[in-house]
């Protein structure tokens, strides 16, 4: 079996101390396989977006282990996490946080900006992503004058700029109406397949959960349950898309 | 991200908040103008008097004044000394004895000194030249040492045996002597009274025409025409009367440190000072007032370096979530501490720059019609100089004291853990 693109062991993450102590992951154990997406299915408070920032590695864990191509990430200096970040990851959250005032290419080159690539060659690799996502002809506006769907397709653009090998988005259609969401699911799923990334989604829509390869369910720091949509594909062709988490009860507003 | 985006990154974030960052800078303009200008006063007035030394040239003599052994309060009456002078001059806060004819002796004896010649007060009654009517003039005894800024003419000569004598340009007119160039050739009258009031006339020849100048006032004589005026006013003098000298000017062997010659007329009870010793007091007065107005500046600059503090303070705030951002994505604190400090040091820039600009055009113009108004009696006096050393300095000095202030707003946003920021509404 290949090594895992991100593997946690044992994983526990405490905030706080003495009364106001309060354990957020109470020993998690998770592997993401190169090329797989992944959700994290769980309700507000469960522990899901902590155990993401754990795996993006903008969080450190109290307990446990995350090891990042087999290697242990609390080796690496504070150096290698951030050009881990900037060029292994790409991230998408529910807002967009597309910095206002400031081009829609320029909010799309921030990560390369950041690793310090050449101007030329920023432009290049930003053109294209934008073009990826058929907004190229937007690329000098203003990215405060886009619509909701385009503004999470300028985000996705700036996720996948830095052609990353695994893509996180934290609720990436929780702001967004049903079709535009559809469209962004579309876009994401297509560069899960077409490009081989690694998608790790937290959501608390069932729907978009039963979309992805496999899920797990957080609640109260633990996985709980989760299901296989390969394996259950392979069991059962045809039942891939009916295979929810058993513990999920509706919607919450993030 | 290397330092270029980061700069040009800066640059633009400046000018995101437009209305904010113009604030920020008219502080920092008021204080960097405010600077400018009286840093160009200091050198104006420095340059000016660094001209009028550079006229005279190192002349290797001392002025020599005595000071006053008077009684104190711890050690009572001083003891009397018969040689001793009873005349002393006040010259503002110091108070000065006249040298006696054993004081000059003594002076001579010092180790160093050449020769000594008593400062001799020269009281011509007139001058005339030719029929045109009788002045009151000023005659300043020896006036040679001193190499005079001259409009016309040649320096005064004091090996020749003729009498000459230098005059101010305001001299000619009243004396109908026409034009700097005309007065120099021509003959004047001196008249004197001896010491029991018997008048004497002397003539001498103008050799030169001065500019006006900040000291030596007035008309100036050589050796020739010092000796024979003293000797005209000293005619009929008791024997009995000593003479004696508010001053004496000395000449400094070649190859004796000045320096040393001082420390040993100190030690004698004498004061020894240069031409540039005397300036340098001057120019000590104008330092002082030119510092307590830089102070001032400097008051604003501080001022509006808490203005820096608080507008980075809002900046940080508002782009937590930006800042977050680009911590997610892998930029380290270190970056976005440089980012928000060249942030500060940009503004600072602007300010500065500004403010230096303005006040280099501003001032020249002032300066320009001061010298042709205000200033007209002091040529060459242009009271507001410009040194691009000093602009630069204080240039580089407002861009560091942003980038202090900058700092603590700089720390806050290195110091933003993403996950947080990110949550930030």
């Amino acid at each position: 079996m290949t090594t895992p693109v991100l593997e946690v062991r044992d994983l526990t993450r405490t905030y706080g101390r003495g009364s106001s102590r309060f354990d957020a992951l109470k020993g998690v154990s998770l592997a993401v396989n190169q090329g797989e997406s992944l959700a994290i299915v769980g309700k507000s408070g469960s522990g899901k977006s902590t155990l993401m920032h754990l795996l993006a590695l903008l969080d450190k864990p109290s307990a446990g282990q995350v090891l990042l191509d087999g290697t242990d990430a609390a080796t690496l200096s504070a150096r290698d996490v951030n050009r881990t970040r900037n060029s292994t990851f790409g991230f998408v959250f529910q807002q967009f946080f597309l910095t206002p005032k400031t081009s829609v290419l320029d909010n799309v080159v921030l990560p390369l900006k950041i690793a310090g690539v050449s101007g030329a060659e920023r432009k290049r690799r930003g053109m294209a992503a934008l073009d990826a996502l058929d907004l190229a002809d937007k690329a000098k506006n203003d990215a405060n004058d886009l619509s909701g769907g385009q503004k999470q397709r300028v985000v996705i653009a700036r996720a996948l700029v830095g052609e990353p090998s695994v893509i996180f988005a934290d609720e990436p259609t929780g702001n967004l109406d049903t079709n535009t969401g559809q469209v962004v699911e579309d876009l994401l799923f297509g560069l899960q397949r077409e490009r081989g990334i690694t998608l790790v989604v937290v959501t608390h829509d069932e729907e978009l959960a039963a979309r992805c390869d496999r899920s797990v369910n957080v609640r109260d720091g633990l996985i709980v349950g989760g299901s296989d949509a390969r394996a259950a594909a392979a069991a059962s062709p045809g039942a891939a898309t009916a295979s929810v988490a058993t513990d999920q009860h509706g919607r919450h507003s993030a | 991200m290397n330092f270029l985006d980061l700069l040009r990154t800066a640059v633009g974030n400046t000018f995101r908040s437009k209305l904010r960052t113009t604030l920020t800078v008219i502080a920092i303009f008021i204080g960097a103008f405010t600077i400018t200008l009286t840093s160009a006063i200091g050198t104006g007035v420095g340059n000016y008097i660094d001209t009028q030394v550079a006229s005279i040239g190192d002349t290797g003599s001392l002025t020599i004044t005595k000071a006053v052994d008077s009684s104190s309060t711890d050690s009572g009456p001083a003891k009397y000394d018969p040689d001793a002078s009873t005349q002393s001059v006040d010259r503002g806060p110091a108070s000065f004895g006249f040298l006696s004819a054993s004081d000059i002796d003594k002076v001579k004896a010092v180790d160093g000194i050449g020769t000594v010649r008593p400062a001799v007060a020269l009281s011509p009654k007139y001058a005339e030249h030719g029929d045109d009517g009788k002045y009151v003039v000023t005659l300043t005894a020896n006036a040679g040492e001193l190499k005079a800024d001259l409009a016309s003419g040649k320096q005064l000569d004091d090996d020749t045996r003729s009498n000459q004598v230098v005059l101010p340009t305001d001299y000619l007119k009243n004396l109908g002597l026409g034009s700097a160039k005309a007065a120099v050739g021509e003959d004047l009258t001196f008249a004197v009274d001896d010491y029991q009031g018997a008048e004497h006339t002397l003539t001498a020849r103008v050799v030169g025409v001065q500019n006006e100048s900040l000291f030596g006032g007035g008309a100036g004589a050589n050796t020739a025409l010092t000796d024979a005026m003293q000797a005209a006013q000293e005619i009929g003098k008791p024997s009995s009367i000593a003479t004696s000298y508010a001053s004496a000017s000395a000449t400094v062997s070649s190859g004796a440190d000045v320096s040393d010659v001082k420390k040993a007329l100190a030690d004698d009870g004498y004061t020894g000072q240069t031409i540039q010793d005397q300036l340098g007091q001057f120019q000590t007065v104008i330092s002082g007032i030119v510092g307590v107005l830089n102070a001032f500046a400097v008051i604003a600059l501080i001022a509006a370096g808490f203005g820096i503090i608080n507008t980075l303070l809002m900046s940080v705030q508002e782009r937590t979530r930006e800042i977050g951002l680009m911590k997610a994505m892998g930029m380290g604190g270190g970056k976005v501490y440089t980012l928000f400090s060249l942030e500060a040091v940009f503004i600072g820039f602007l300010g500065s720059a500004i403010g230096a600009g303005v006040a280099i055009g501003l001032g020249t113009a002032i300066s320009n019609v001061l010298a042709g108004t205000l200033l007209k009696d002091l040529p060459g006096l242009q009271i507001l100089q410009f040194a691009p050393s000093s602009v630069i300095t204080i240039i580089l000095v407002v861009m560091f004291i942003a980038f202090l202030a900058g700092t603590l707003p700089a720390r806050r946003a290195a110091r933003q853990n993403p996950i947080e920021a990110l949550r930030y509404e």
